[in-house]
């Protein structure tokens, strides 16, 4: 049973749930992903794993409401279970293989925006664990809508936040904070993107104007998430790769953000179409 | 010839109505249609149909006890060689294997063994479930409090071994020491729960070892959930009833496991105790043509499109999944994945066209699939090969630019090649393309597992009795093989079943 053993609202429509699945923790690692399937008529919602607890048997997904799926998996309170959380999925990221000599030789900035600063987490926690300086840029339109600014605070060099508003940071994008960090001399030898499409396809731009190698994780479609299904689909470099089992984090530089952001759309008349015929399954079961 | 009888016509869903539903096309035989079919077979000495037959089920006899009226007779000795009749009988080739080399069919028409396997799997089955259905009440995990194994994970659908519910645990009595004293039952670990893992299952509980399937999506039955679609196989009441017959010879099954990732072999072998592993873990990379296109919106491989409308159900309106068939549909291939796409296509409301690059002679998919796509209104485009997708100013499958071809000279396979005819491009409309082109198997174990090696074609390297390079770990079904049936999944199953054990004895 994978029952929920924690539930908060980190902003009204952002939520975060530990998880118990007792294998999945244990054999989770930064960068992969899990899937997760509310009841028995919900679809397999791919979310980046957000923190893990081999101890604890548990794993840490944040779910931010965007459509009827998503909102289901937010109906379930504490001590009610899912009907399958499977993983993990996805190749851990890169950096896992280098020797801890290569790690404190690396200033890493993160790039955060909006749901994909929960997942950024986990990866700079475990630089900070091995040695690496690592700065996090979090992104958010309000400051209403920050998220994890504590949790990241503790574990890295340098926070920055970053408000579209300037309601609080820096008042600006995200980009527009690494240009200026790079400007007053901060040399970052590694940038990690984690956000919507369209922000980590200017975080790349931005990268490739300041010189700096970029890593980005995609949430592109996907059905099974073990290379079934095929509809994660993305050029890298020219090629077709599949997002769930070659990535979900590639080279930055070689991805076709354009083609990637159009394949998300793929199925958003069906899901519009399911919105509006919805029926809600909130309390359901009680 | 003395057999006049002409082969009884199986009674099935008007094409025009069935075309709009998922209900499954063929009703089947009742019992007075089965006897007097059977009656039909001349019982040869050497009956060349049981030879053809991949597990060599013992034709004759069981079609003789359908002619005697003895069912449960029939199911035995079918039992003595597969385990899922009811699955077979719709699902096997049968024209070019038990059918094909039928003696009747030389001058008239085979006898229809594939229907009366299909008869005697479904009244077994209609039988035992009658006499399973209180203990699955439960829910959808079979009821009772859930089971934890070792690290604490939920086991789920986990029975005990029972006599009583009237599977057939033949004869095996639980191990025990020379004190009497009953010891654990060995451990063997089942990677997928497709043909391949239920047979190699089904035939080691029988022999009383300890056995767990291990499956990656969140329902088990492999290909014959995500892939088959109900129309050609009804899950709830065929596949359901030949899974829960499995379980209820002891074997458990821990959905939502993928080994590689959320455990290794190793881990099974090392830290919870399983002597011995099977991978069945079939063919489930899709593959796609490499033409210039192919990331556009609106082009799909057939396991997408399969996986969404059977495992996720995308066709009932109750579930979420959405999925994507469009007005005007092309299926690239002639297997049986692409008229299972095509057909699902259709009744899905789109005009569906399949694009085969060789001649209706040369279509590899089962002739009944073919004579039903056909009934139903699937238009086939044959010697048309796809050289390009053509997009719309959104970046939307607009059309499918094609080459038609013509046969050349046979190749090594015997088969005439098809070569292209030069200045022949054309473009047929579409805004949907799915690509229905084969499939290999996951490289995510054979990776994942030191000294498992593979072949040239990304297959596990395995023997005849499915062992592979490594002791212990034994493989079959299309991991082995790349794509091929069902049938031979069964059989490559049971073959290593015998072969573990055999193993686990000496070792």
């Amino acid at each position: 049973m994978y029952t929920i053993l924690s539930k908060e609202m980190l902003t009204p429509n952002i939520c975060r749930m530990k998880v118990r699945a007792p294998r999945l923790a244990s054999s989770a690692k930064p960068g992969q992903f899990l899937i997760v399937r509310a009841d028995e008529k919900g679809e397999r919602i791919p979310l980046t794993i957000s923190d893990y607890d081999a101890a604890q048997g548990s794993v840490t997904i944040v779910t931010q409401q965007i459509g009827a799926s998503s909102a289901d998996i937010i109906s379930f309170e504490e001590g009610e279970a899912f009907a399958d959380v499977v993983g993990p999925l996805g190749l851990p990221s890169e950096f896992l293989t280098k020797s801890a000599e290569e790690l404190s030789a690396q200033h890493y900035v993160f790039i955060a925006g909006g749901l994909g600063t929960a997942p950024v987490y986990p990866q700079v926690k475990w630089l900070h664990e091995h040695g690496a300086k690592v700065d996090v840029i979090i992104g958010a339109r309000t400051k209403d809508l920050l998220i994890y600014t504590e949790e990241l605070g503790a574990v890295c060099d340098n926070l920055h936040i970053c408000t579209d508003d300037g309601s609080c940071g820096f008042h600006g994008v995200g980009t527009a904070k690494l240009e200026a960090l790079v400007a007053a001399g901060e040399k970052f030898t590694q940038a990690v993107a984690i956000g919507p499409m369209i922000m980590m396809k200017f975080a790349t731009l931005t990268c490739k104007k300041l010189g700096i190698p970029i890593v980005v994780s995609l949430n592109t479609l996907m059905v099974d998430g073990t290379g079934m299904c095929g509809a994660c689909r993305v050029t890298v470099g020219g090629k077709t790769r599949f997002a769930c089992v070659e990535g979900p984090e590639f080279d930055g530089y070689e991805v076709d953000f354009d083609e990637a952001m159009r394949r998300q759309g793929q199925y958003k008349a069906e899901e519009l179409e399911e919105k509006e015929h919805h029926v809600c399954r909130i309390g359901r079961g009680k | 010839m003395a057999n006049r009888i002409p082969r009884v016509p199986v009674r099935e869903q008007d094409p025009k109505v069935r075309a709009t539903n998922f209900e499954e096309v063929c009703y089947g035989y009742s019992r007075e249609e089965a006897m007097l079919e059977a009656s039909r077979c001349l019982h040869c000495k050497n009956p060349r149909c049981v030879g053809a037959c991949p597990v060599n089920i013992q034709i004759p006899d069981f079609i003789e006890r359908i002619a005697q009226g003895d069912i449960p007779g029939a199911a035995e000795v079918i039992a003595r060689d597969s385990s899922l009749p009811a699955v077979c009988g719709r699902v096997c080739p049968q024209e070019t294997q038990c059918e094909g080399s039928c003696i009747l069919g030389v001058k008239g028409e085979a006898v229809a063994i594939g229907k009366l396997e299909r008869f005697v799997g479904d009244e077994i089955a209609d039988r035992s479930l009658g006499e399973q259905r209180p203990e699955v009440a439960g829910g959808r995990y079979g009821g009772g409090a859930p089971i934890k194994d070792a690290n604490g994970a939920a086991v789920t659908g986990v029975e005990p071994p029972s006599k009583a519910n009237g599977a057939a645990v033949t004869g095996v009595e639980p191990p025990s020491d020379a004190n009497g004293a009953a010891v654990t039952a060995t451990r063997v670990a089942i990677i997928g729960s497709g043909p391949a893992g239920l047979a190699c299952a089904s035939d080691l509980a029988k022999m009383g070892y300890d056995v767990t399937i291990f499956e990656a999506l969140h329902k088990a039955g492999g290909v014959l959930e995500y892939g088959i679609p109900e129309f050609r196989l009804p899950k709830d009441k065929v596949l359901k009833p030949a899974i829960e017959s499995v379980k209820a010879l002891g074997v458990k099954i821990e959905t939502n496991v993928i080994v590689g990732r959320t455990v290794t072999i190793d881990q099974l072998m090392d830290d919870e105790g399983f002597k011995a592993v099977f991978i069945g873990t079939g063919a489930g990379l899709p593959k796609f043509m490499g033409i210039p296109g192919e990331n556009y919106n609106g082009v799909f491989s057939a396991n997408e499109f399969l996986t969404r409308n059977n495992l996720m159900k995308a066709y009932r309106s109750d579930y979420m999944t959405p999925i994507h068939a469009g007005r005007k549909v092309c299926v690239v291939g002639g297997g049986n994945v692409a008229m299972d796409a095509a057909r699902t296509a259709l009744r899905l409301g789109a005009e569906v066209h399949i694009v085969y690059r060789r001649t209706e002679t040369e279509l590899p998919a089962r002739r009944e699939e073919v004579h039903h796509a056909k009934e139903e209104g699937i238009i086939f485009d044959l010697l048309t090969n796809p050289v390009e997708v053509l997009p719309d100013d959104k970046g939307w499958v607009r059309a499918l630019k094609c080459v038609r071809m013509e046969l050349g000279e046979p190749d090594e396979s015997g088969r005439r090649s098809p070569v292209a005819i030069p200045g022949s491009e054309f473009e047929i409309d579409a805004d949907t393309v799915i690509m229905a082109l084969g499939t290999s198997p996951n490289p995510l174990i054979a990776k994942t597992t030191a000294g498992l090696e593979t072949t040239r074609r990304g297959c596990l390297s395995a023997g005849p009795d499915g062992a592979t390079t490594r002791p212990g770990i034994f493989a079959g079904g299309d991991a082995v093989t790349g794509a091929a049936t069902v049938i031979l999944a069964m059989g490559a199953g049971r073959a290593a079943a015998k072969a573990i054990d055999e193993y686990l004895k000496n070792s």
